[in-house]
């Protein structure tokens, strides 16, 4: 076969199951490509040696009765692996390899799936654009020299570019929405409490979540299924009852209450991005679904807020990079002075940057005026949710303000580049999950999702409208393989 | 310094000084496993080896609370009769240290697990409240090493992560004399709970002391000082007493006092600056969004009240009620758990006939004599409360006197042997038969005629000579009360 | 609301980052422009308002006191950049 690397995450494990591939298969296919596709430079560490070597010992003795048999997929690094180079696309880690597994990515090879290799990210998963990595910008498989949105850029790259069936990225402000969106694929951002942040390297602990990039909403609904469990090693897990959500996954969404933000209709966005969202309005009501406009008057304030609270807590824990137990160390007269030149040296300058607002929002005479104001105004932007949700069942809006920019567009400018999280930050900050499903395309070419906003631990239910839109929509995305010669 | 009515003053020309104390006591919570992590708690294993990926702070790892250290710290607020809160919030501290894995301490900042409560304290001139301001759990750092290598400083993370209690008092301490007696009290009531073991050559018990002076009579504070970690009661009275005496100086000369941290040198026996680290210190603290609110129902602790032993001062007072002990020997009794334990064993086994008093001067004698002496605990004596409660026995039912007891108590110390046995064995049984000692005695005055008209004409110091040489005839054993009615009968 | 060098200096010294003159020039003005933007929350009245403490709306779990983890030096020391069996070695601390 082969145009493998163009299936489903789905058709794959059918395939696989009915033998009509073999894990080995899929796993070469998926490495000849990535191999090809240096030139997007997504991934960080390959492991494909010892990955064909797992793929021929499932082949021997596969299991077929796990959820995915077989199956290659590489992983954002900041998922940390065992014996498995981790660097968070941070020098400061360059050479550390952990002695230890996410339980996310646990539950991934639990099921019988094999790692291909780590893929690029933003630096500490600051970003959005996939510009700070210490390994070098991604490249979007839609076009040369256009950003694949961040911070899971290496994630979306790989996904979109068919380098991994499927992928997991990490979101804490839009890291999973916004590059999904920039490059037409599907990504989740999980209820806050649904996936373990257990061995993934913390950026902002109140806000950060693993989620699922896939080609379309049924495998990211079966990855869903497999990486979210409740957690004892993570005290912010939360013991619910998860759906089986690939199982339950239905287009039916007849006479569910879909909610208009009127607050997401901000000044400048282009025309094309409110066509698509009048669009997306069209497609949910054609699917039997009703929209009530509804409010969320505080979402001007996302953005701000976010601003003190992720780098208040980005500062606090990259406090331990310090030289002192792994990775990088710069050599330093005294103890003081090799932790200002190993963290000089070893963190790129965005990192640096969140870190400094961070200490000051958090530092002596500004706590109350930054951090605690913050705080409140979190908890307004979750009352306009809590309010919403007393109306409808979930909230459309654009995933972002506009579609994927050119590379080194923005990198002079941290407020342009922060504004591309307006739709997805009230998200984190609220703690719900949001999916972002490619809903066509810009004058450009580019893609375009829309978000889909549900309650919290009500992924089937946004999963189930995005299913359902998806197949309205029937977008096809433009990948050209320009990068393979 | 004058101690006029017990009152701990500094005196300089014509101005006299009082001091202000407060102490934040930080204690070691008795558990197996460490605050966040489960790796182990144990006192003086190998360098890193109870170090957890969670404890050396590696990417990724995530706090988990130990519910037993949750469980400690509400015993010990119930023990220093405080206010548990229901809800408490644990707070990241912000610093860089080596021995600071994290770049944090996880701590409590705002939101307490225990506010107000008191302890009393007895002092020789009565007693003394002294405001508990609140009790909160945070991790222990781990241990830098400075002196193994010229270059370096290595670091050993053991500690880093187990739980501690820190336990801040009110400024309610006026004396190095009522430091120790609250540390005592402090350590006696945790040990009591089964808290903290206070062990503080192993640094189990450590404080913070804040220190300020102000004339006599001011109601208001000075500027204090504070000095950090100190780890045995005689430094923090050195401390004291030379920082109290430095303030003093510095107001008598017409100076400030800075408001600063402070460090005791031990050799120096002087305390001084180290405010080259008061610089870098902004702790930046905030709720550790790792870690959810710790909420605890008033079932939870209402079941940790019933579990809540009788503590120091309630079995003082009952010692008193029920032995008829005075205050004095009572406090000694109860102010180790162990001795306590000890004491009330021996009473048991003393059964129905028994001198409480007798048991009483023979614990706070010869044993604690012996123990000093040999520097045990009294949970390591050599002597069982079962064979000690005997010999009080013997001595109380005349089997032997006093000052055979003391010769078959040296033999006890050696194997804890049945005093029973001894007595028996070495022949060492009282002579309280009236005929053979009048036999005795007889002779004696027979053989000291001179002496014993001496006597009858008024020497009545001579009295003694001849119980003595009735006591050497008898080699001890005769019963000294007998010989007494004796000799005043015969003479 | 300006940020200047010397608070630039300041919070490099807190966070443990050292700066030089040129950086901590830009990093000033990165700081003003994102302040700028952040002052935005001064519009909202928040006197009232509860902070929020935690968005996983549950309370703390509460885990056994069982010693798990064992002896795991080795494991532990692997990753540090200086060379020791027994302890991380760091340059001298100067008290």
């Amino acid at each position: 076969m082969s145009d493998i690397t163009k299936q489903s995450l789905t058709e794959l494990v059918e395939n696989i199951k009915n033998k009509k591939l073999s894990s080995t298969d899929v796993t070469k296919a998926f490495i000849d490509r990535s191999e090809k596709s240096e030139e997007l430079n997504a991934y960080i560490t390959n492991d494909f040696t010892s990955a064909l070597e797992k793929a021929k010992k499932f082949d021997q003795k596969p299991n077929l009765d796990s959820k995915l048999p077989g199956i290659p997929m590489a992983v954002k690094d900041l998922f940390c692996t065992k014996d498995i180079k981790t660097t968070a696309g941070s020098k400061i880690l360059n050479n550390f390899v952990p002695t230890y597994e996410s339980t996310v990515t646990e539950n991934i090879w639990n099921e019988g799936a094999i790692l291909l290799g780590k893929l690029n990210c933003d630096e500490f998963a600051m970003g959005s654009s996939n510009e700070t990595s210490f390994f070098g910008n991604v490249q979007s498989p839609i076009d040369r020299n256009l950003v694949p949105g961040g911070s899971s850029g290496g994630s979306a790259s790989a996904v979109a570019g068919q380098l991994t069936p499927v992928t997991i990225g990490t979101d804490t402000g839009g890291s999973i929405r916004q590059p999904a969106s920039f490059t037409g694929i599907v990504g989740l951002k999980p209820t806050y409490g649904s996936c373990s942040r257990y061995g993934i390297v913390a950026f902002a602990s109140s806000l950060d979540q693993a989620g699922p990039m896939a080609q379309n909403v049924k495998d990211c609904a079966l990855l869903h299924e497999v990486i979210s469990s409740y957690d004892p090693k993570d005290s912010t897990s939360i013991d619910f009852k998860r759906n089986h959500y690939s199982k339950e996954l239905t287009n039916n969404i007849k006479g569910k209450k879909i909610g208009i933000p009127k607050e997401y209709r901000v000044d400048g966005m282009p025309k094309e991005i409110e066509d698509l969202w009048q669009k997306g309005i069209q497609y949910v009501k054609d699917c039997g679904a009703e929209t009530i406009d509804i409010s969320l008057p505080n979402t001007s304030y996302a953005l701000p807020t976010y601003y003190i609270v992720a780098p208040a807590e980005a500062s606090s824990n990259l406090a331990r990079y310090d030289g002192v137990k792994y990775g990088y160390r710069a050599k330093g007269e005294n103890l003081i002075d090799m932790y200002e030149k190993t963290r000089s040296e070893g963190f790129g300058a965005e990192v640096q940057r969140r870190i400094m607002i961070g200490t000051y929002v958090l530092s002596s005479g500004y706590y109350d005026a930054y951090y605690l104001k913050a705080q409140k105004v979190r908890k307004l932007i979750k009352n306009d949710f809590d309010e919403a949700y007393k109306k409808v069942d979930a909230i459309l809006t654009p995933s972002t303000p506009s579609s994927a920019f050119k590379i080194g567009e923005k990198t002079n400018d941290p407020v342009s580049m922060y504004l591309n999280d307006i739709f997805t930050v009230p998200v984190n900050l609220a703690g719900l999950p949001g999916i972002s499903i490619p809903a066509g395309h810009d004058s450009k070419g580019y893609p375009l999702g829309l978000q889909i906003i549900g309650k919290a631990f009500d992924e089937q239910n946004i999963l189930n409208i995005a299913y359902a839109m998806e197949e309205k929509i029937n977008f096809k995305n433009k990948i050209t393989d320009w990068w393979i010669k | 310094m004058s101690k006029k009515d017990s009152e701990y003053l500094i005196n300089r020309k014509d101005n006299q000084y009082e001091v202000v104390i407060g102490l934040e006591v930080h204690a070691q919570v008795l558990s197996d496993s460490k605050l966040f992590s489960t790796s182990a708690t144990k006192f003086g294993a190998e360098p890193n080896t109870q170090v957890s990926l969670v404890d050396a702070a590696f990417p990724g790892m995530l706090p988990v609370i130990n519910e037993f250290c949750v469980k400690q710290a509400i015993k010990t607020g119930i023990g220093l009769n405080a206010k548990i809160n229901k809800r408490s919030v644990f707070d990241r501290k912000n610093y860089f240290y080596a021995d600071l894995p994290q770049g944090y301490q996880i701590s409590q900042f705002k939101d307490p697990i225990v506010g107000e409560g008191k302890v009393i304290l007895d002092m020789p001139n009565g007693q003394k409240e002294v405001g508990i301001e609140r009790l909160h759990l945070e991790q222990d750092a781990g241990k830098s090493i400075h002196d193994l290598d010229p270059q370096n400083t290595f670091v050993d993370l053991n500690r880093s992560g187990v739980a501690l209690m820190e336990i801040v008092s009110k400024p309610d301490l006026r004396s190095p004399d009522e430091v120790n007696a609250y540390i005592k009290k402090l350590r006696s009531i945790m040990r009591y709970l089964g808290t903290c073991d206070g062990n503080m050559q192993e640094g189990s018990l450590r404080a913070d002391v804040n220190v300020s002076v102000r004339p006599k009579g001011s109601k208001e504070f000075g500027t204090r000082c504070e000095i950090k970690n100190v780890n045995s009661i005689k430094f923090m009275q050195m401390a004291i007493e030379y920082e109290a005496n430095r303030q003093v100086d510095l107001i008598e000369e017409g100076k400030t006092i800075d408001q600063e941290t402070r460090l005791f040198d031990t050799k120096k026996n002087e305390t001084r600056s180290m405010r080259s680290k008061e610089d870098a210190h902004d702790y930046r603290y905030f709720p550790d969004p790792d870690l959810l609110p710790l909420e605890v129902s008033e079932k939870f602790i209402e079941e940790l009240k019933n579990d809540i032993p009788e503590l120091p001062d309630d079995k003082k007072k009952r010692f008193i009620e029920d032995f008829k002990l005075s205050p004095y020997e009572a406090n000694i009794l109860v102010s180790d758990i162990d001795t306590a334990k000890y004491f009330e064993e021996v009473v048991a086994k003393m059964g129905k006939n028994k001198d409480i008093k007798l048991a009483v001067n023979w614990i706070t004698g010869e044993l604690f004599a012996v123990l000093n002496s040999k520097g045990l605990e009294i949970s390591q004596s050599p002597v069982s409360a079962k064979n000690f409660a005997i010999l009080i026995n013997l001595i109380k039912n005349g089997t032997i006197s006093g000052k055979i007891a003391k010769t078959v108590f040296e033999i006890m110390i050696d194997g804890d042997k049945d005093p029973q046995k001894i007595v028996e064995e070495k022949g060492l049984k009282q002579q309280s038969d009236p005929k053979a000692l009048e036999a005795l005695i007889d002779k004696i005055i027979n053989d000291n005629r001179e002496k014993a008209i001496e006597y009858k004409q008024g020497k009545e110091k001579l009295f003694g000579f001849f119980v003595g040489q009735a006591m050497k005839a008898s080699g001890g054993k005769a019963n000294p009360q007998l010989i007494n009615e004796i000799l005043k009968k015969k003479l | 609301m300006s940020i200047d060098l010397k608070t630039i200096k300041h919070i490099s010294k807190l966070s443990r980052i050292s700066v030089d003159e040129q950086r901590a020039k830009k990093l000033a003005g990165d700081l003003n422009s994102i302040f700028d933007f952040i002052e935005k929350l001064n519009e909202l009245k928040t006197d009232n308002v509860e902070p929020l403490t935690s968005i996983a709306e549950t309370t703390l779990k509460l885990r056994s006191d069982e010693v798990k983890s064992k002896n795991i030096r080795e494991q532990i020391i692997k990753n540090s950049p200086q060379d020791n069996e027994d302890y991380f070695v760091v340059p001298k601390v100067i008290e």
